[in-house]
């Protein structure tokens, strides 16, 4: 039987995620887990997060799971979600600079207090919260039966700024068009939830367990 | 083309009933708090609120199972309000698979507890709920306070300077209801929900007074909400979340349809 691993470090919306992954996962087992060898020996990982970074990161460590984390990116199919994206990058803005595991190139910022809509001028409220279009910018097996500019959830304060634009798998417009997700080999990132995304999260949560890491 | 404004059905459940009947055709079972959110699920909800009017605390431990249940079968974003008092409480609502809580009375008796929840879960999983009734007489400029108690215990604390102070604490969203027009169907004050909206930079949740779907529309419009909150219209059957996307679709509001 396939398995796959949701990287329990405390922080977070594991409960969602482990629980949307069982609700499409037929023939993988969905495991939560902190330790080493049970994350290692699982076919895939999704690592979530939600809250501030510098806790995330520092968790992460803590429990000794950024090698784990460095390890799963260069050998199997890797999905990051939200903050689990955001600590891929190199560093990010929040809590005056934290320093995030380097994994694609790039930082993390934060959306301006002051942010309006370019065409309208109305007032954008930070955090960017609510169900937001999802423009495909490449063709890849995570976006399989998921129509272009589908609507997911979104709720974030930060959001990703990768050094080239090569990784950019997904763009979203808030005032400006910023990377809702990334792709690098056969790691897989984005900055909305699809674990609260209805019937298009659950769709690219099968396709993730259906994922062999290649483009 | 952008972010969606938002409707978000709410549930009262008091010990793990849904109250206010519900008529859907379909459901045997019109207090089942989890068919119902599946309902408003498949009609398109952006989000679900349950507020727990459980008056007794040992009672509240049944909301945790309505939400695990939700929240297994149900995949937006779940809100829970209602008894939210100490932290122990949203560890465990968060548990069960809540997204957001929304504290009330607790951060008017302590608003510390908001900064220590914002800090200790995120912001984005911190809604605080104003209930506001205007206490300007006429001819007065307009000035709303903070009632406690289902509106009943004035606070004499301003409710713009609250929602304001709340934000600098860490809470990620407001929750606006206003007491005067809650239950009221009468439409939101939307001056009330336009000054709230105006003077923070989180998103706003307008609540208390919908009775028709122009009401959600001039809550967007004219009130500047991000989002709309209603029970009753959706209870009794009067609308579906379908219909009232549909109106303010076609009203120029961009909603996930």
């Amino acid at each position: 039987m396939k398995s796959v691993a949701v990287i329990d470090y405390g922080m977070g919306n594991l409960h969602s995620v482990s629980k949307a992954l069982e609700h499409v996962a037929d023939d993988t087992r969905v495991i939560v887990s902190s330790k080493a060898e049970e994350i290692l020996a699982c076919d895939r990982v999704v690592l979530p997060g939600v809250g501030a970074i510098r806790d995330c990161i520092a968790e992460i460590q803590r429990l000794g799971l950024d090698e784990v984390i460095q390890q799963v990116a260069r050998q199997k199919p890797l999905l990051g979600v939200c903050v689990g994206l955001q600590a891929l990058m190199d560093s990010s803005e929040e809590n005056d600079g934290t320093q995030c595991l380097g994994i694609i190139p790039g930082k993390v910022l934060a959306f301006d207090k002051n942010l309006h809509d370019p065409v309208t001028n109305e007032r954008l409220k930070v955090p960017h919260m609510g169900w937001n279009q999802v423009n495909q910018v490449i063709k890849h097996p995570m976006w399989r039966n998921i129509p272009q500019d589908a609507r997911f959830y979104f709720v974030h304060s930060y959001y990703v700024q990768p050094k080239t634009p090569e990784p950019v798998a997904a763009s979203t417009s808030y005032g400006f068009a910023f990377a809702c997700a990334l792709t690098q080999g056969n790691v897989f990132a984005v900055q909305f939830h699809p674990e609260k995304s209805q019937h298009v999260g659950l769709t690219l949560y099968q396709n993730f367990l259906n994922w062999d890491g290649a483009d | 083309m952008g972010l969606a404004k938002r409707i978000i059905p709410c549930l009262d459940v008091d010990n793990g009933r849904v109250v206010k009947g519900v008529k859907f055709v379909d459901i045997r079972d019109a207090g089942d708090p989890v068919e119902i959110a599946k309902r408003y699920d498949e009609q398109g909800a952006d989000e679900i609120t349950f507020l727990d009017i459980t008056a007794s605390s040992d009672e509240r431990e049944t909301m945790v199972h309505v939400v695990e249940e939700v929240a297994g079968q149900v995949f937006i974003p779940l809100t829970v309000g209602g008894g939210i008092r100490q932290s122990a409480d949203i560890r465990r609502m968060l548990n069960a698979g809540a997204d957001k809580v929304a504290i009330n009375t607790a951060a008017v008796n302590n608003p510390e507890f908001v900064q220590e929840a914002a800090q200790r879960f995120g912001s984005q999983c911190i809604v605080v709920a104003i209930d506001a009734k205007q206490v300007s007489g006429e001819g007065e400029p307009l000035r709303w306070e903070i009632f406690t108690h289902g509106g009943r215990k004035p606070t004499g604390i301003d409710a713009v300077q609250w929602a304001q102070r709340m934000v600098d604490y860490g809470a990620g969203e407001i929750l606006l209801t206003s007491m005067d027009r809650d239950g009221t169907k009468q439409g939101f004050d939307l001056t009330l929900t336009r000054a709230i909206s105006e003077a923070v930079s989180v998103p706003v949740i307008a609540s208390g007074g919908v009775g028709t779907l122009q009401h959600l529309v001039e809550g967007i419009k004219q009130g500047l909400a991000d989002a709309v909150l209603a029970a009753s219209i959706f209870h009794f059957g009067e609308f579906t979340v379908e219909q009232a996307k549909r109106a303010m679709a076609a009203q120029g509001i961009e909603v996930r349809l």
